[in-house]
Formats: C-alpha cells, sequence, structure tokens
C-alpha cells in the first residue's frame, strides 16, 4: 500500500470518484490548471479536462451559489473555499439556501455536495488563516460537517461525503497536509459519516478531539501514560454532524472522565456542545466536570499563535484537575 | 425601450408581433387574468386573518408570463417571489398553490414554508426564497450545468430592482459573463423595493447598462407589454442558446400594490405615481389589443372571468377544509436520514405533547 500524506490522499479521493462518477465537477479559485494553493486537486485537470475542473471568477457567494443551481440540475459539485476564513461572504448561500434546500422543498430538491475548505492555525498565518469556524455550521441544520485526522480517514471520508446524498462540509487540518502520513489504499473505500474512531483505548479520561488536535492528544496521552501512569482513551470524533453520540458516551461512562480538545475559541465551541450531552446523557458516571482544551475568545494571533492553540501541557493540566477535583 | 403595443393596445410602428398563434396569445391573457385575480382574492384573506401572508405580482403579470413564455418547458425558471405568473404558466395548480398558502396537510410541501414559497423542481421551476437576490447564482449554476453535460436547456431567473444592488446578483452576472452560462437575468424594474425607489438603489438610471460591466448586453423593455417581454426573451433565449453566453433583460414596470400584505404603499409613494401606472396596465393593454385584432370581446372576457371566480374560491374551500400536516414533519427532510439527535428532539416534543393532553395533528 503507498504511504500519502494528506494532501495526496484528498486528491486521490476526488481522483478516484470523478473517475466512477461522471457528475463529480471540481471548482473553485486556483484549482484548475495550478491544482490549488495546497495543490489538492493537482493534475485533475488534465485527466478530466476544464469541462469537469475549471477555475472562476474570485468569489465565494458565486463559487456557492453556483454549486447550489448545478446541484439541482443533477450534477455533483466539489467546490472549494480556500481557506475557511474566506467562506463567510457565502454564508447565506451555506446556510439559507444549501442546507434549507431539502428541507423547504420537502424534500423536492436536493443539494448534495462537498465544499471542501482547509482550516485551522498552526502555519503562521494569522487572523485570516488559521481559523476554525466548524461551530457555526455544525449549528446549522440541513448540512454535514467532516473533519478527518490523517491520510487514511481523510480519502474514506471524502470519498464517503462525496456519495452522500446530502451537502457536507469537509473541512480539512490544512497543518496536518503534509506532515501526516500514512498507508492509503488505491482503489476507493469508504468510511461511514457519523462514526468516531476510537484511535486509542484507556480507563482514567476519554480525551475527545478531531482534525489537528488528534496527534496533539494522542502525544498528551503517550505523556500523561509515561509521566504519570495515566491510562487516557483518545476519541477522533471524524464527523462533527452527525457525530458519533454512542461512541463518546459509552466511553464516558467508562472512564468517568472527559476533555474536549478543539483550536476554535471555547464559548460555544464544539466542545460546549460535547459538554452538555455528556451531562445529559452521563452525569451519574462522571467523577469530574467535563474539561475543554481549546483556543481562546480571542481573533487568531500570529506571533502568539502558539500559545493559542492546545498543547499537550495543556491537555495534562486538564487531565490534572479533573484527577484533583 | 422595446416596446410592441402601446398603452391603449396599438401596434408601435416598426414592431412585430411575436409570431405566436392568436390561441397562445389568448392562453397569455387568460394567465395573466388568473395572476391578477389570485393575487386580489388572497390579499383579501390575508385581511381577513384567513392566511398569514400573501406577495403579489399586480401590475407585473406581463414581465413574468410574458417572459416565461418565450421559453421551452426543461429550460429553468428561477424564482424571487413575485413570478406566480411563471410558475401557473409552467402547470402549478390552483389547488396546490391553495394548500400551500394555507400550509395544510395536503401541501407538498408539508407546511414548512410561509405563504408564497413553493418549488417545483418537477416544472423546472426553482425554489421561492424570501432574501433579495440569493436565487441568482443558482441560476448561473443551472445554466453551468446544462452546458457543462451538453444540454440544450437555458435558465431564466427573475429579481427586482433592489437585488441588483447585492452582491449575489454581481457574483452571479460576474460568473454568467466569464463561465458563458446560457442565463437569461430578467431583471423586474417595478421601481421600488418596499418603500425604497429605485433611484436609492443605484445612481445609474438604467439597470440595463450594467451588464456591460459584465461583458454580455442589457435590453431595456417595457415591461407592461407581454408581447415586448416574449420577444426580448425569446430573442435571449435564442442568443444564450446558441452558446452566445447570457443576457441581461430590464423589464421597466411598477409594483402597483404593497410590496406584500405586511407594508402599506400609501405611507410612501404618491398617489398620482401609482394612478400614473394604472393607466398602463398590462391587462387592460393587451385584452385592447386582442379586441381589437377581434379574438376577445366582453361577453368572452365576463365568461373568464367568472370561471376564475368559481375556480380560487373553489380551491380555497378546499384547501380550508384540511388540518395542518402530522407534527413529525417537523423533523423529516433536515437530512436524507434522520440523525439520532432528531430523532431525540421528536420524541422529546411528542412526550410533551402527550403529558399537556394535547393531540399532536393527524
Amino acid at each position: 500500500m503507498p504511504e500519502l500524506n494528506l494532501i495526496q490522499a484528498i486528491n486521490s479521493a476526488i481522483r478516484e470518484e470523478m473517475r466512477r462518477d461522471s457528475k463529480v465537477v471540481v471548482f473553485g479559485q486556483d484549482v484548475g490548471h495550478f491544482g490549488g494553493v495546497f495543490r489538492a486537486t493537482q493534475g485533475l485537470q488534465e485527466e478530466f479536462g476544464e469541462e469537469r475542473v475549471f477555475d472562476t471568477p474570485l468569489s465565494e457567494i458565486g463559487i456557492i451559489g453556483t454549486a447550489i443551481g448545478m446541484a439541482i440540475y443533477g450534477l455533483k459539485p466539489v467546490p472549494e473555499i480556500q481557506f475557511a476564513d474566506f467562506i463567510y461572504p457565502a454564508f447565506d448561500q451555506v446556510v439559507n439556501e444549501l442546507s434549507k434546500m431539502r428541507y423547504r422543498s420537502a424534500g423536492c430538491i436536493t443539494c448534495p455536495m462537498v465544499i471542501r475548505t482547509p482550516f485551522g492555525g498552526g502555519i503562521r498565518g494569522g487572523h485570516y488563516h488559521s481559523q476554525s469556524p466548524e461551530a457555526y455550521f455544525a449549528h446549522t441544520a440541513g448540512i454535514k460537517v467532516v473533519i478527518p485526522s490523517n491520510p487514511y480517514d481523510a480519502k474514506g471520508l471524502l470519498t464517503a461525503s462525496l456519495r452522500d446524498d446530502n451537502p457536507v462540509l469537509f473541512m480539512e487540518p490544512k497543518r496536518l497536509y503534509r506532515a501526516s502520513r500514512g498507508e492509503v489504499p488505491d482503489k476507493s473505500y469508504t468510511i461511514d459519516l457519523g462514526t468516531a474512531h476510537t484511535i486509542r483505548e484507556g480507563t482514567d479520561i476519554t480525551l475527545i478531539s478531531y482534525g489537528a488536535m488528534v496527534p496533539l492528544a494522542l502525544r498528551a496521552a503517550k505523556q500523561a501514560e509515561n509521566e504519570y501512569g495515566l491510562s487516557m482513551e483518545v476519541i477522533d470524533l471524524r464527523t462533527l454532524i452527525p457525530y458519533d453520540v454512542k461512541t463518546v458516551i459509552d466511553s464516558v461512562r467508562k472512564t468517568g472522565r472527559a476533555i474536549v480538545v478543539h483550536e476554535a475559541p471555547k464559548t460555544c465551541g464544539f466542545g460546549a456542545e460535547l459538554a452538555a450531552t455528556i451531562s445529559e446523557k452521563a452525569l451519574v458516571h462522571l467523577e469530574a466536570p467535563v474539561y475543554r482544551v481549546t483556543g481562546f475568545d480571542t481573533p487568531f494571533p500570529y506571533s502568539h499563535e502558539k500559545h493559542y492553540l492546545p498543547t499537550t501541557g495543556r491537555i495534562i493540566q486538564a487531565a490534572q484537575d479533573s484527577l484533583s477535583f | 425601450m422595446l416596446q410592441v403595443l402601446s398603452a391603449e393596445g396599438i401596434v408601435q410602428n416598426g414592431q412585430s408581433i411575436p409570431s405566436l398563434a392568436p390561441k397562445k396569445i389568448l392562453e397569455l391573457y387568460r394567465l395573466m387574468l388568473l395572476n391578477r385575480r389570485i393575487d386580489e382574492r388572497m390579499i383579501k384573506l390575508q385581511r381577513q386573518g384567513r392566511i398569514a401572508f400573501y406577495v403579489g405580482s399586480i401590475g407585473e403579470e406581463a414581465a413574468t408570463i410574458g417572459s416565461a413564455a418565450a421559453l421551452e418547458k426543461t429550460d429553468w425558471i428561477v424564482p424571487a417571489y413575485r413570478e406566480l405568473g411563471a410558475a401557473l404558466l409552467r402547470g402549478y395548480t390552483l389547488q396546490e398553490l391553495c394548500n400551500q398558502l394555507f400550509g395544510n396537510s395536503q401541501d407538498t410541501f408539508k407546511g414548512r414554508q410561509m405563504p408564497s414559497h413553493y418549488s417545483l423542481p418537477h416544472l423546472h421551476y426553482a425554489s421561492v426564497s424570501s432574501p433579495v437576490g440569493t436565487q441568482i447564482p443558482h441560476a448561473t449554476g443551472l445554466a453551468l450545468g446544462a452546458k457543462l453535460t451538453g444540454k440544450k436547456d437555458i435558465a431564466l431567473v427573475y429579481f427586482g430592482d433592489g437585488a441588483t444592488s447585492t452582491g449575489d446578483f454581481h457574483a452571479a452576472a460576474n460568473f454568467a459573463g466569464s463561465l458563458m452560462a446560457p442565463v437569461i437575468f430578467l431583471c423586474r424594474n417595478n421601481q421600488w423595493a418596499i418603500s425604497v425607489p429605485v433611484d436609492r438603489q443605484t445612481a445609474n438610471p438604467s439597470l440595463a447598462s450594467k451588464a456591460v460591466a459584465y461583458g454580455f448586453e442589457g435590453v431595456c423593455v417595457d415591461g407592461n407589454d407581454a408581447l415586448a417581454v416574449y420577444n426580448a426573451t425569446r430573442d435571449a433565449a435564442e442568443h444564450a442558446r446558441q452558446g452566445h453566453g447570457p443576457v441581461f433583460i430590464e423589464a421597466y414596470t411598477y409594483r402597483l400594490t404593497g410590496h406584500s400584505t405586511s407594508d402599506d404603499p400609501r405611507s410612501y409613494r404618491d398617489d398620482e405615481e401609482v394612478r400614473l401606472w394604472e393607466g398602463r396596465d398590462p391587462l387592460k393593454r393587451l385584452r385592447l389589443y386582442l379586441v381589437s385584432e377581434g379574438h376577445w370581446n366582453e361577453k368572452k372576457d365576463r365568461a373568464l372571468e367568472a370561471e376564475i371566480k368559481d375556480a380560487i374560491l373553489s380551491a380555497i374551500r378546499k384547501a380550508e377544509a384540511h388540518g395542518p400536516p402530522p407534527i413529525d414533519t417537523i423533523f423529516t427532510d433536515v437530512f436524507d436520514k434522520r440523525p439520532w439527535n432528531l430523532k431525540e428532539q421528536q420524541a422529546e416534543l411528542e412526550r410533551s405533547l402527550g403529558a399537556l393532553a394535547i393531540e399532536p395533528t393527524a
């Protein structure tokens, strides 16, 4: 099995699906001849032609709005928003139009599509190239939110998203694009949306995370074991909407403690949703409050990026707070 | 400004009547009258508190019906919210409309949307939306979909003068020009965006001229002249279908009543202006033409009026007799399948309705 990095796995997923399904079309800014600023669509125009892989004028409203029309016509659009930080001009198209088309038409019109967008910090990108806006979309009825943390999952989840009958926002942790490598099959395969992956079994504390925070959580778990003899279970959520509530709750019932790790700001972040659900469904099993290790409720800072982003130190601190509660 | 018929229904010098059989022109007239009488009746219904809201198109029937008539049935119509006429032309029935207005158990859209918001993809008529301008890029996408798959379909999108101020309009027009999408941008310039006049939307007195900035042609047509609107749309459709790209049509018209049932236009504009435009009524104009050509007379008009009135009242009676849709329709069609949280929330609602001894409907 070839070893690919995360961006190559994404490229492979799109390529395989375009070979399988002639309805799949890819477009956005710089995705055509250039192959995307992160190279996610490299070589696709060469293989599938300018009809199916093309550059658009520079407007997020136009990219998503046009994609909606193409989906109504029966195509499977895969628009790219170059950075998640740039998606806000298209927010209305995503929230009011795309995500509500099935409901408002009572199922007469569906708009299956996959909006791909890189997100998250750790690349010295500052405020405009580092944000994690997943909570806005997780709060939006009618769109799935999927976030991979490694190349194997990226290909399987993206392929599943491309075959899903609903709109999917596929958020790619850009700092893992090249940093994360792993074995990825050549052929297509899918990972069911809505299924989390328990990547490390443990008995003392449940760490719940997604995206680029998953390898961090794993490092923290290993460090906690080595230094403090703690047994941490690590769950990679993989899909935020709909998320795998059973895996989360079963784990918390077992460990009695939970910490959520994400880069997005704390207040009303996805961790708040998880904490609330855990308290509703597993309160009597909890030995301590659910802790959140997250970005701060500030804009994303440039020079102090490493202090804004969660660290293994903060995760272990939260674990100690939980144990000493 | 392109005009075939004067306000008195007289064919203007050098103008050509569309090559439509008189029967087809009579059908346009019938639809325009039906549209007018539906609007008038539904406004009354809202005043009586029987429906919550209504948005009509009184004075603009020629702009919508004249344009929709010039398309093929598989061409996509992308509506704003004032194009019932185009839906009727495509085959949307009075009964379906009334069921939607009442949000009853027979409503195709399961009572999810406020009145006048329907989606008719089986008629190649997209989904009505309230936010202004958001539908315009969808039309560019539909047109591109046809182009990329080698089909001859085109798309026509309706919007008002206010929508030309939105980013969505700009993005859609720019995408269409750049990507050569076969789309017709049909702007019903009815001169008022609720209470704001068109000269506050833009310093440019010609909306049609906006097309120039996007690299395609814009034309201005008398929007109260069904035959002129038909001719302009037919030409634009041919242009788009032959692969020459988009066209912008400004249909110059006037909204004779309020924006919707929620405003009183007397509070923001002069009666004199309204009276001037009542003299340019699109229905009167087409009727005078048909009478002068010997295709129509008062007797036929009275019979048609009676037939339309009966049909409307009967459809309202039937719609009003049905209760609301079943309560589980709140939770379906969010996704293709209900995820766990929606199942839980439905159970929560059903439990609370049971506890309060309120019967779930149907």
